[in-house]
């Protein structure tokens, strides 16, 4: 029992460095952006051609992965999605949509269709038991880079100069760019860290959800989910909510293996009528 | 007059000649529609029966029977709708006079109307599940059926000593056909089996696997589809199942030829059934893999790829018995009870089911140098497909 | 006394914009004409009427109320489904099954509009497309009934009116959907031309302005909402009984990511929109997918965000100057 609850938690965790660059992105520029998963593939990609072509070890190459989707998110940020900044909710899904169809299809054409699998080094595989708890070396280590990284979000967030300024454009961009916070680069700096984390998630989650075109197709939802469940003005919300959705999830499919597919989006369905304008009511236009 | 009657005439012969022209080169091409899914999640098998095909035609050229055999390729995305609209269009504007790849069951039996209202025979070279070839009298498949291949699994699992089973399935068609065959024959035999099904977007195996170290079987009998598989054997052993002495058994698709050497060591010892394996051995085989690879660098040829060969030349081989004649009935009758000696070994046409009759071979997933291959030790001769047998 | 002038105008212009504009005419009379026009391409023809009644029924709330949804395949599904079950073990009657789908999904619409009439359009958009979601897993789930992922087999259609029969070259089917279309599209011109259109568009442009000159919001909106998701089943049921065979793919994501699509490449909101979106997609898609039979999904993305950068007034425009071609008739009075 404790031992699904951990693989909940690991599941969780993975979501959530997946989707906390989304929930950033949309509570700051009140951006849906879609196509967030793209750059989960790509850093996902990155690692695994690193590790498959040059031999690369697992651990060198998630930073790697990191950089690659954090430069895409930078260039792509300047080049395309500014403009899209200022218009309607319906024009942003559909812009995105867009280019997550181009990134199906061309990561197809460059690299195949086929499930990508990768070789992890042989300290991260296998489980130890403590307590009768059996516990995946791999998972471990996903929930340790992952928890670090919530919790350097968590404090950059709160309390960096940089989180500070962060929140106030949040808060109300045009007071925040009255006072001379340069809103601009700040929002070019969040999309490009979102994206990389977003990258590193993916890297992390090869092993867990697996890898091939259509990833950002099959995870969107799952990404919107957690944003949308958790909210957008804080770090915790995401966090919580992709925990939550992790160990139902896995629990769910444990428990009642019958109803395994419902119970994510029937959770979805209720949390969101509960607090329908509590989750999102910043993102109102 | 005479120089505007004869310049009439010539005009009229030529008009004529073009005219019979056109007729002749009509008659002498057999078209098929080739409906593969080339993109989605499925694009993998659509390609690698795709290069089988044109294989085929490479090696023993388009003209059987003589008639010249035209291939028109067009991807359904793994779509139903999508897969009988093509069916549709290719009867009615293209004029073809075979049906065939089909890559899963839904696109396969939305398509069968289409083959019983046109008489065309539609030749099914992927999907799996038994109850297709009943949708239509003009399908005859070259793939295999899932209880063909994982009915012999139970026998071999009692006589190897196993008697508890713990059965992991995606839950689709044929995920529920591999399980119920499996299980009916393997509790038959006096075993015990347990079941779960995993939907079929499911990103982590971890809750079903947990319920499968939990009961501590003999065995883990698995079917997913073959994208998933390596996924699936990666969290087998991280969980330490493969210490704790569950064997890893389960129709041919979790081992797929296509991406076992990625799935890594993990693979090693899986003990599987199926009808194909890229390292069968015999002359036509090897032949076989070589020009595949050859023409295909990196791809190594599975079990798609052979049902796509087959089918091919089951049309070919038709075309020829009846003389070129490509109207429908006569097809499917020279197709009913054809035999030859394919790269997976004997198959024949049962001339009853149409459906084909093969040999399953029991594999143990092995490495050969650096790569890792399905080894066949023990063959089952001439399986038919179980559940239209004992009807 | 300036109350009954209002009355008066409002009158007048709502009587005005249910006049004909020659454009509009010729539109009708060209799909009509289609029918001998193009003898080969009944099925893709087929397909997009039933399209274009789809895109109709999301313009409907997404137009005319502000509604977004990315589900709306789940009042698709239903009628498709619903046409489906009915032919195969009760009535293989088309004009019964096309009732029955409707029903069902207005039904569905109706039940469901309490959860999507609440919350602002992110939430919106995450409801309409889990209550998709989870339709999928049913349907997918009660394979008994539905034949789960293998579809739904079996299903064979009587002759509507008991004389056309169903051909292989979908000329039946192509003008039964057309007809369906017509009349369920003149249904939508009067209602949106009707003071209750009108006053789900003063809602669309401002929710608490509605509500505090009387309007009665929540009931408009579940109205309509009950409306559109019968005209999706509508054109669910048109989907089953055409191809004479469902899947689980009526529910997928991809049926409400095109549809959107579709709409917005004809612009919401004026009901033509979806109907020339559907041809314009349909005609790219088939194109492009005979062209490129792998790749087509990276150049309708391509199209997508092209078109949303910058392309679409391109094409708006396009269309506003060919109808201003034609002239306003009797535009004075």
């Amino acid at each position: 029992m404790l031992t699904i609850l951990f693989d909940g938690i690991a599941y969780g965790m993975v979501l959530f460095v997946l989707a906390c660059g989304l929930s950033v992105t949309m509570g700051l520029m009140n951006f849906v952006n879609l196509a967030h998963g793209a750059f989960a593939m790509l850093g996902g990609y990155v690692t695994v051609l690193l590790m498959q072509r040059l031999g690369l070890p697992f651990l060198a190459s998630l930073p790697a992965a990191f950089l690659a989707a954090a430069l895409a998110g930078i260039v792509l940020e300047r080049l395309v999605y500014r403009p899209m900044y200022a218009k309607s909710h319906l024009d942003q899904v559909m812009f995105s949509i867009g280019l997550v169809f181009m990134a199906v299809a061309g990561t197809d054409w460059l690299l195949g269709s086929s499930q990508q699998i990768i070789q992890l080094p042989r300290w991260l595989q296998g489980r130890f038991y403590v307590l009768g708890v059996g516990i995946g070396y791999y998972r471990l280590f996903v929930i340790g880079i992952c928890g670090l990284l919530a919790v350097a979000l968590q404090w950059g967030f709160a309390k960096t100069r940089f989180g500070s300024r962060l929140r106030a454009a949040v808060d109300d961009a045009r007071v925040a760019r009255g006072l001379g916070i340069p809103v601009n680069r700040l929002f070019a700096l969040t999309f490009a860290l979102g994206s990389g984390l977003a990258g590193l998630g993916g890297a992390l989650g090869i092993e867990l959800m697996g890898l091939d075109p259509t990833f950002p197709l099959k995870f969107m939802i799952y990404f919107l989910i957690v944003v949308t469940v958790g909210g957008t003005s804080t770090i915790t919300g995401p966090f919580l909510a992709a925990m939550l959705l992790g160990v139902a999830d896995v629990m769910g499919k444990y428990l009642v293996p019958q109803a395994g597919a419902f119970i994510i989006y029937a959770l979805m369905v209720i949390l969101l009528l509960l607090r329908p304008e509590g989750l999102f009511a910043r993102a109102r236009t | 007059m005479t120089f505007r009657r004869t310049v009439l005439k010539g005009f009229m012969a030529g008009a004529l000649a073009v005219t019979l022209g056109c007729a002749a080169q009509a008659q002498e091409v057999v078209k098929v529609g080739l409906i593969l899914p080339m993109t989605g999640p499925f694009a993998s098998t659509g390609r690698q029966i795709e290069a089988a095909v044109k294989l085929f035609l490479a090696q023993s050229g388009a003209t059987h029977g003589g008639k010249r055999l035209e291939v028109i390729l067009k991807d359904d995305t793994g779509n139903a709708d999508a897969t009988r609209r093509i069916a549709q269009e290719l009867v009615v504007n293209d004029k073809v006079a075979v049906l065939a790849g089909f890559g899963l069951t839904p696109l396969a039996m939305a398509t069968a109307p289409i083959a019983t209202q046109a008489k065309i025979p539609q030749i099914v070279m992927a999907a799996a599940t038994a109850s297709i070839t009943e949708a239509s009298p003009f399908i005859v498949r070259t793939s295999f059926t899932l209880p063909q291949a994982s009915e012999p699994m139970a026998d071999w699992a009692w006589s190897n000593g196993i008697k508890r089973v713990f059965t992991v399935v995606t839950d689709y068609g044929p995920g529920i056909d591999a399980e119920t065959s499996f299980a009916n024959k393997f509790k038959a035999a006096g075993g015990t089996v347990e079941s779960v099904r995993v939907p079929l977007r499911n990103p982590d195996f971890a809750p079903f696997l947990q319920r499968v170290s939990e009961a501590k079987p003999d065995a883990l009998f698995v079917f997913v589809p073959s994208g998933i598989g390596a996924q699936f054997m990666k969290q087998f052993v991280e969980r330490g199942l493969d210490k704790a002495g569950v064997k890893l058994i389960g129709p041919g698709d979790v081992v797929d030829d296509d991406i076992l050497n990625g799935m890594g060591d993990v693979a090693i010892g899986a003990i599987t059934t199926h009808h194909y394996s890229a390292k069968h051995d015999s002359a036509a085989n090897q032949a076989f893999v070589k020009a595949f690879e050859a023409a295909n660098p990196g791809v190594r040829p599975n079990f798609m790829a052979v049902g796509g060969y087959d089918g091919m030349r089951l049309i070919a081989e038709a075309l020829k018995a009846t003389n070129g004649d490509a109207s429908g009935e006569k097809l499917i009758a020279a197709m009913k009870g054809a035999s030859w000696e394919s790269p997976r070994g004997p198959i024949t046409i049962d001339p009853a089911t149409r459906d084909i009759i093969q040999n399953i071979y029991v594999r143990r997933t092995e490495k050969v140098g650096s790569d890792l291959f399905n080894i066949e030790f023990a063959t089952i001769p001439q399986v038919k497909d179980p559940v239209k047998a004992r009807k | 006394m300036s109350g009954t002038v209002l009355e008066q105008h409002v009158r007048q212009s709502l009587r005005r914009a249910r006049r004909w504009h020659p454009a509009e005419l010729a539109f009708w009379l060209l799909a009509a004409a289609s029918f001998a026009l193009f003898p080969t391409r009944f099925l893709i023809l087929n397909e997009i009427a039933i399209l274009a009644l789809f895109a109709l029924s999301l313009d409907l709330i997404l137009g005319y109320a502000g509604i977004v949804s990315l589900g709306h395949a789940a009042f698709l599904g239903m009628g498709a489904y619903s046409a489906g079950l009915l032919a195969k073990y009760v009535t293989a009657d088309p004009l019964a099954g096309l009732a029955f789908g409707m029903a069902t999904s207005a039904l569905l619409g109706l039940l469901t509009s309490p959860l999507v009439l609440r919350g602002t359009d992110l939430t919106r958009l995450m409801i309409t497309l889990g209550v998709a979601l989870i339709l999928y897993e049913v349907a997918n789930s009660l394979a008994w009934l539905t034949g789960g992922a293998d579809g739904l087999q079996g299903i064979t259609m009587a002759p509507i009116f008991g004389t056309f029969d169903f051909d292989i070259f979908g000329r039946t089917a192509y003008l039964y959907s057309l007809l369906v279309l017509f009349i369920l599209f003149l249904i939508a011109r009067r209602i949106v031309n009707s003071p209750f259109g009108l006053s789900l568009r003063g809602i669309r442009d401002n929710q608490l302005r509605a509500a505090a000159s009387g309007v009665p919001v929540p009931w408009r909106l579940a109205a309509i909402y009950a409306l559109s998701a019968a005209y999706a089943g509508a054109a669910g049921a048109l989907l089953a009984q055409t191809t004479q065979f469902v899947s689980l793919d009526v529910f997928d994501f991809h049926r409400s990511a095109d549809l959107m699509l579709v709409l917005i490449i004809g612009g919401a909101g004026y009901l033509y929109g979806g109907l020339i979106g559907a041809i314009a997609f349909k005609f790219l898609q088939d194109a492009i997918a005979t062209f490129t039979p792998q790749y087509w999904m990276f150049w309708i993305g391509l199209f997508l965000v092209l078109f949303v950068l910058g392309g679409r007034e391109l094409i708006h425009g396009a269309i506003k100057a060919l109808v201003a071609r034609f002239p306003e008739r009797g535009a004075s009075s």
